[in-house]
């Protein structure tokens, strides 16, 4: 299985605090990534906390977490299938599930805070 | 201990709470005295009477930060790291307890490097936190700190008579715990141990806490307990951490424990809010809560003066 990660946000801090001042049209690519809690495969990171848990998505859905925290977050798969790196502010992270089951997550950096995906 | 020693080492620890960009440790009669290090920077003389500078513990620089609790990090990193070079008897070591990036990113490695550089004092001990190995492989960190402990992140060494132990406890966290030490490195402590005369005096330092200060906020090591066992038997031991960004001190019997404040940004005390992230304070307290404009506070530390400061 691949590894996908989408992190919106390759850039250094200092680039890109330049490139958000500087360049309005890079906002988009740039910005935040917007996490619309209707989207049935949208994990919001907000205080401290995974939601929604668990998430169910149909086999093959792409899962994308989005940290809304001013401290950075990791999305850590208990079995080691995925292990989104550190999410800073506004970051995603995406991961592409094709087997049916049930996937528990933490993060790596604050591991109270843990979280499920149930795979259809 | 001497009832002396033994208050002057309470009011030394005292002394820490009211911060410092930094601690200085001096080793005096076979005990470790830590001392304010803007305090100790700007008075060489006070300082020197209670021993020789052994080593400044800094931590949490979590170069890469740039939110509103401190969008310049290198700024008071370098503030540190001029106090520490502006001392007349340069410390032997420099020991960084973890974190030293917010998001384990090389550039943010190569940067810290870049100022850890300017350093005066050569020798420099460190420990990953939690920050320093999110990237996907946990290589960064280990690419440029990896030498001393042969990327196992654990090693040994002596200085000054002084036997130090450096352990991390970052990797083997469980969902909902608290950092693991784990049975391969504790066996290693206790080989490291075994043999060793109980009057040597033991610094252990790693990033997370080496006892529990706030389980719900993985503020612990879940497994320290077995690591306390082994040190019991040693007169002095002195066991440092980082990782809450605030002072955080008990003793019990010949174990002293501390956590040093971050030279990034304060956090909040434990249970305070929904979780340990950043704390915004106005930045005219900023520094205080870094401790880097500490230095009119107290008296001068001297083996003597300690006793007298009224810190209680």
């Amino acid at each position: 299985m691949k590894l996908r990660r989408y992190r919106s946000l390759s850039l250094s801090s200092t680039k890109l605090l330049l490139c958000s001042i500087a360049v309005t049209g890079l906002l988009t690519v740039c910005g935040p990534a917007t996490a619309d809690p209707t989207d049935p495969t949208k994990i919001v990171i907000k205080d401290f906390n995974f939601a929604p848990t668990p998430l169910t998505v149909k086999v093959g859905s792409t899962v994308t977490w989005t940290n809304t925290d001013d401290e950075p977050h990791t999305a850590v798969s208990d079995t080691g299938l995925f292990k989104s790196g550190g999410m800073d502010t506004n970051e995603s992270f995406s991961f592409k599930f094709d087997k049916p089951g049930t996937y528990h997550y933490t993060c790596s950096i604050h591991p109270r805070m843990v979280g499920t995906i149930i795979v259809q | 201990m001497s009832d002396e020693l033994l208050l002057s080492r309470r009011n030394a620890l005292k002394c820490m709470a009211f911060g410092g960009a930094g601690t200085l440790f001096v080793l005096s009669g076979g005990v470790l005295a830590p001392l304010d290090l803007a305090k100790a920077a700007t008075d060489t003389p006070g300082a020197a009477k209670l021993g020789k500078p052994l080593f400044v513990q800094i931590s949490d620089t979590h170069i890469g930060f740039n939110k509103d609790a401190n969008p310049d990090v290198n700024s008071t990193l370098s503030q540190t790291i001029d106090l520490v070079n502006g001392m007349a008897e340069q410390p032997a070591l420099i020991i960084h307890t973890g974190d030293i990036t917010h998001l384990s990113k090389p550039a943010e490695f190569d940067l810290a490097q870049q100022l850890f550089s300017r350093l005066r004092t050569t020798e420099m001990h460190t420990v990953p936190g939690e920050h320093d190995t999110t990237d996907a492989t946990v290589t960064e960190y280990f690419n440029r700190f990896g030498k001393a402990s042969n990327n196992k992140g654990y090693y040994s060494f002596d200085h000054a008579g002084v036997h130090f132990i450096a352990l991390i406890n970052v990797l083997q966290f469980k969902p909902g715990g608290l950092g693991t030490l784990g049975a391969e490195q504790l066996a290693w402590v206790a080989a490291d141990l075994k043999g060793r005369s109980s009057s040597t005096p033991i610094v252990v330092f790693a990033h997370m806490p080496l006892w529990t200060i706030y389980e719900p906020w993985g503020w612990g090591t879940g497994d320290a307990d077995q690591l306390m066992s082994q040190l019991r038997r040693f007169g002095s031991v002195t066991v440092l951490n980082g990782h809450i960004h605030q002072i955080v001190q008990k003793t019990e019997g010949n174990i002293t424990f501390h956590t040093a404040r971050a030279t990034s940004y304060p956090q909040p005390a434990a249970g305070v809010g929904s979780g340990p992230g950043p704390l915004k304070v106005p930045s005219d307290q900023l520094a205080s809560m870094l401790g880097v404009t500490s230095i009119s506070v107290l008296k001068h530390p001297s083996s003597l003066a300690l006793k007298d400061t009224a810190l209680a």
